[in-house]
């Protein structure tokens, strides 16, 4: 009972991690059409940002915010400068360049860092907390990323849905020419999603760098259980991304510890296989409405 | 059609460019008047870098220094150690390189058990010499099928049995469990722990696959079992990571943890971030009281003669590197190399070389002899207790030896270590 | 002249320079050519699944693997000649790729991009779960010998050259016909527009798991060389890398253009190992110049995606174009279809020309720069098809 507990409750907060992720894919593709396969390389080098400031300062808060800073200017920055150029062209285009974009991050980081393993700061401690003597698996850390996660999501969700900027988010994602007709400046929003994705995105690799190590390809596995949560919860929806995230933690969590880690990837292909036969288009997303 | 007469085009310019195949005609390949040539695959980048990556370079500072004064017999020692990522595809890629083109004399401390395991079969149908394995395999004494291989560290099962011995004496009654790396680094050192340690003890063996990090499944299963011994054999940033886990979990079993994931500046390293924030307080806090075996002195014996010498040597020429157990590991090996060159002959072949460590090698960097002969291709034979205290290795307890087999017993080794030469290289 | 025999004709005359130059560039070399040539038939079925039928699959790593291991196995269990294991590698891959592409069937787009790359990072891992029998991490021997027939001189080097390059040839020839037949054309009217497709009467979801099969055919081919050279299968070796490497190079090669994929193989084969050369010789430590050729290719891939959408070989016709040599461009472009599908979009009048023969080829092919420049002003375009994107899924991505 107590690693069923315990099973459930760090599978969530993993389970956070992919939820981040996958809501910044979804961002992205809500405004873009894009699928940025470089999210968790963006991550993984604002994390580094982090860690630079870190340790120049000695100050774990002021790396957080730099981190979180950097993720807005570096996804604005990709926008503008490298995905501007192919939306509007085969979407194969697009993959690519975010292919390349990846694996030159991955480079980048390795040119200016190294690419040996570096010890990330957690932002609270990471013993295990307990109820009286039941150990609950989970740490003072975990606790925190699930806060943050949260909150950085229900932030976005009242800013789409309350505030101006967050109205005129959603027509540029929804109908570009209308939204346009209407004065709404479509680009400017497509690169203020691109920088809240890569603010998504910095948190995450924040939140994960210190249980992985941090180094060029850390961020990989999480990027692809993030993608996977992504698709299975549905790319149309930011809530079937925070569904996703937590089923796929929490169900990976218990594969892995009652079958086995090497299960884990076999388990989660096969959730995948099985959710896209019959909703291809994720769970929370609305079926296609064409069919001929 | 294009596409053929492309693959045809990309050949011709190959062989355009490519220089004359194979090597000279009379000589040894990788030997000339005044040089000897030799390679290694190393893990530079990934999982097992960490620790792992400073050994050649500092296998490379003692070189350098035979080099500056003399060389062996006149020629000086050229090592090309070229990176795998601890991939053993990548391994067999960087290996055929060296062999094919750089034409190496031998290939020098192969490390890793699963990427060597690649390499060992192709070297030994290519008499090319492979010798002193970083590795602890029982995998590299098999004379008769793999007569070109040679081990070097305190193998495996020997490791488990000595770490077994002092657990059955030292925590009679308590449970054990095992967490050991899934191949047969991991397995021999189990096999030599089950040899010792009485099999009601045991009550959990858990595994890891070095391409996966999350191990928080297994460490859940060794607490549920209630284990209060942990042996570790793992790769340090395993180790690392294992320790995190159990702070995670709350579960704060004793950790023994084989020699080659122990190394106290490695593992500081690698925990640094996270001291601050446990109510240990400091770097070294989540090392300490770890129990683990040396066969090397101990850093902490400064007046000892061989970690003076090497401090000279690594001062002078890899001064950047902590002088930790890593370097000390990679200048002793160099050390044994050159040892061994210089019995295999002012006119060396690879045949030779071979031939010197089949007739035996002095002890000399290690805490207890070696094991070479025509029949053994076993490295060093015994180790001592140490337990990590305030980021240092200290010695508990004498050095003790032991074989491979299952029921060898392990005793005692009284012999003290010779001194170090005082000119620092071997004497021919 | 028929297009077989053509293409006979040319592989028989590459079949010899090779051989020629197989017996001259030394071992190191001929250890290259054999990685090199593996590469080619993976890439080359990659090729052909995204730029012709317009599927994307970041996921043909796992189909090597399959190939790699059925042909591991059977040579340790059964100890088969080589010439029996290879078809076995080619079915068993195939039938991989036809579970799979019936599986994702129904998928489009990002969600069938999503789940290959799934496949890439799952599949390598069902040998460390059933360890017993596949291997786990260390993998398995794969040890091939030289036949007695060929004679005592040939190095075993050597001899998986001969192989390798041979199954090269053989999966160019193959592919270069199915490319040019009906096949190839119904492959490319569905990924040009699969509703018309599917109206004109073309099965479209057989079209795609055929697709999937042959390009999992030469995947597996390709795995099987990839473990002849390697002298094992591992978990390792058929990483998730792998597979992007194998769409970089056919990306950068030139999509759909089955010379490309002999430019892309060649890039991923040579010049990894000559930047991270460069870059240690410039006194960088390892850990950093490691990283050099992994930056060099993110670079290039963005740029070449930029510039040069078609790529190497799409260069190489250019150039051909420009420096007058239109016969060679006329003949080298014929598969280099993936840029006519964007002409599609701007300019319908090309549509009528491709279903006439290949000599239409420089029509379309000029048509290019036109439809170059028109993409400024797609800006303003896509709101129109951006409510169609919304209310039906369609990118073929």
């Amino acid at each position: 009972m107590q690693e069923f507990v315990e099973f459930t409750l760090s599978g969530l907060a993993t389970g956070m991690i992919y939820a981040a992720i996958a809501m910044s894919l979804v961002l992205v593709w809500r405004g873009t059409r894009v699928l940025n396969y470089a999210q968790g390389a963006m991550a993984m080098f604002t994390a580094y940002i982090a860690f630079t400031v870190i340790n120049h300062t000695g100050s774990y808060w002021l790396g957080f915010v730099a981190a979180l800073m950097a993720g807005l200017i570096l996804g604005a920055a990709v926008e503008r400068t490298v995905i501007r150029p192919v939306t509007g062209k085969p979407p194969l285009n697009a993959v690519i360049v975010s292919i390349g974009l990846l694996i030159g991050l991955e480079g980048l980081a390795g040119v200016l860092y190294g690419s040996g393993y570096r010890s990330f700061p957690p932002a609270y401690p990471i013993t295990g907390l307990s109820i009286g003597s039941v150990a609950l698996g989970i740490t003072e850390n975990d606790l925190f990323t699930a806060g943050a996660v949260l909150a950085a999501a229900g932030l976005l969700a009242a800013a789409f849905r309350y505030s101006s900027v967050g109205l005129r988010l959603r027509a540029a994602a929804f109908s570009p020419g209308v939204a346009r007709l209407l004065g709404v400046r479509v680009g400017r929003m497509l690169t203020l999603g691109w920088a809240l994705a890569g603010l998504l995105g910095a948190l995450a690799g924040l939140l994960v760098s210190p249980g992985t190590f941090l180094y060029p390809n850390s961020m990989d596995t999480i990027f692809v259980l993030g993608f996977t949560a992504a698709v299975i919860g549905g790319l149309e929806s930011p809530v079937g991304a925070v569904a996703g995230g937590l089923i796929l933690g929490v169900v990976l969590n218990y594969v892995g510890g009652y079958l086995g880690s090497e299960s884990v990837d076999l388990f989660g292909l096969a959730a995948l296989l099985l959710v896209l036969m019959f909703r291809p288009t994720g769970l929370f997303s609305a079926a296609p409405a064409r069919r001929v | 059609m294009a596409a053929v007469a492309g693959l045809a085009a990309v050949s011709m310019t190959a062989a355009a460019c490519s220089s004359s195949s194979s090597s000279t005609a009379t000589s040894t390949p990788g030997i000339t008047a005044t040089t000897i040539t030799i390679g290694s695959h190393q893990p530079l980048t990934g999982i097992a870098a960490p620790g792992y990556d400073e050994i050649a370079p500092a296998a490379n500072a003692y070189f350098q220094f035979v080099n500056a004064h003399g060389g062996i017999y006149g020629r000086k020692i050229k090592y090309i150690y070229l990176n795998d990522q601890y991939n053993p595809s990548i391994t067999t890629t960087v290996v055929h390189q060296l062999v094919l083109r750089n034409n190496v004399y031998a290939i020098f401390n192969g490390l890793g058990t699963p990427t060597h395991l690649a390499v060992a079969p192709f070297l030994n149908s290519e008499h090319i010499p492979d010798v002193f394995v970083a590795s602890g395999c029982e995998c590299w004494n098999a004379p008769s099928t793999l007569p070109d291989t040679t081990g070097w560290q305190l193998d495996y099962v020997r490791e488990g049995k000595i770490l077994g011995s002092y657990i059955e004496q030292h925590f009679k009654g308590e449970k054990i469990g095992f967490f050991y790396q899934d191949d047969e680094f991991g397995q021999d050192g189990v096999k030599g722990l089950s040899d010792e340690i009485p099999k009601s003890q045991i009550v959990s063996e858990q595994n890891y696959n070095p391409t996966n990090i999350k191990i928080a499944p297994q460490v859940a299963a060794l607490k549920a079992a209630k284990a209060q011994v942990v042996v570790s054999f793992t790769v340090p940033a395993f180790t690392a990571l294992l320790k995190l886990t159990m702070l995670g979990l709350k579960y704060s079993p004793q950790l023994v943890v084989s020699d080659v994931g122990s190394d106290p500046i490695t593992l500081a390293g690698l925990l640094a971030s996270f001291a601050k924030n446990t109510s240990a307080g400091f770097g070294n806090a989540l090392t300490q009281g770890i129990i683990t075996d040396g066969y090397l002195p101990s850093l902490g014996s400064t007046s000892d003669s061989w970690i003076q010498m090497f401090k000279r040597i690594h001062d002078q020429f890899i001064p950047k590197l902590p002088l930790d157990g890593n370097v000390l590991y990679g200048m002793s090996v160099g050390y044994t190399f050159v040892q061994a060159m210089f019995k295999a002959g002012k006119n060396p072949t690879r045949q030779s070389l071979i031939n010197a460590i089949n007739s035996g090698l002095s002890q000399g960097v290690s805490v207890a002899p070696y094991a070479y002969s025509a029949t053994d291709h076993n490295g060093i034979t015994g180790a001592y207790i140490g337990v990590i205290q305030n980021g240092v290795l200290v010695p508990s307890g004498g050095v003790l030896v032991t074989d491979d087999s299952a029921t060898g017993p392990v005793t005692a080794y009284t012999v003290a270590q010779p001194p170090a030469p005082t000119s620092g290289i071997p004497s021919p | 002249m028929p297009t077989l025999a053509r293409h006979l004709g040319i592989a028989i005359v590459a079949a010899v320079v090779l051989l020629l130059a197989t017996n001259s560039i030394g071992d190191y070399r001929n250890y290259q050519l054999t990685e090199l040539a593996a590469f080619v038939v993976a890439v080359a079925g990659l090729t052909v699944l995204i730029g012709l039928s317009g599927q994307i699959s970041i996921g043909n790593g796992a189909f090597m693997a399959v190939g790699g291991y059925i042909a591991a196995l059977i040579l340790a269990d059964l100890n088969w000649p080589l010439i029996a294991i290879l078809p076995a590698a080619v079915v068993g891959a195939a039938l991989a790729g036809a579970i799979f592409g019936v599986a994702a069937a129904r998928l489009r787009g990002p969600y069938l991009a999503g789940t290959t790359l799934m496949l890439a990072v799952a599949l390598p891992s069902v040998a460390t779960r059933f360890q017993s029998v596949l291997g786990g991490d260390q993998g398995l021997g794969f040890f091939v010998t030289v036949p007695g027939s060929v004679g005592s001189n040939v190095t075993l080097i050597h001899w998986q050259a001969w192989v390798s390059c041979a199954a090269a040839l053989v999966t160019l020839v193959l592919l270069a016909n199915l490319v040019r037949s009906r096949v190839g054309r119904s492959w490319r009217a569905v990924r040009d527009d699969e509703v018309a497709a599917a109206l004109a009467g073309l099965n479209v979801a057989r079209l795609q798991i055929l697709a999937f099969v042959v390009s999992a055919a030469c995947a597996g081919l390709g795995g099987m060389l990839l473990a002849m050279w390697n002298e094992s299968v591992s978990p390792g070796l058929f990483s998730l890398t792998l597979s992007i490497q194998l769409l970089t190079a056919a990306v950068l090669g030139g999509l759909g253009s089955l010379a490309g994929a002999i430019w892309g193989s060649a890039v991923l084969v040579l010049v990894p190992t000559y930047l991270e050369n460069l870059a240690t010789s410039h006194g960088m430590t390892a850990t950093t110049s490691s990283s050099v050729p992994i930056l060099a290719y993110g670079v290039v891939l963005i740029a070449v995606m930029l510039a040069f959408p078609s790529g190497i070989q799409g260069a190489l016709v250019l150039l051909a174009r420009v420096t007058g040599l239109q016969q060679l461009a006329r003949r080298a472009a014929g598969p280099l279809a993936w840029q006519s599908r964007r002409s599609v979009q701007s300019r319908p009048a090309a549509e009528s020309s491709r279903p006439e023969s290949e000599s239409s080829r420089p029509e379309s092919e000029s048509s290019r720069p036109e439809s170059e420049s028109s993409r400024p002003e797609s800006e303003s375009p896509r709101p129109q098809s951006q409510p169609a994107a919304e209310s039906h899924e369609k990118g073929t991505l």
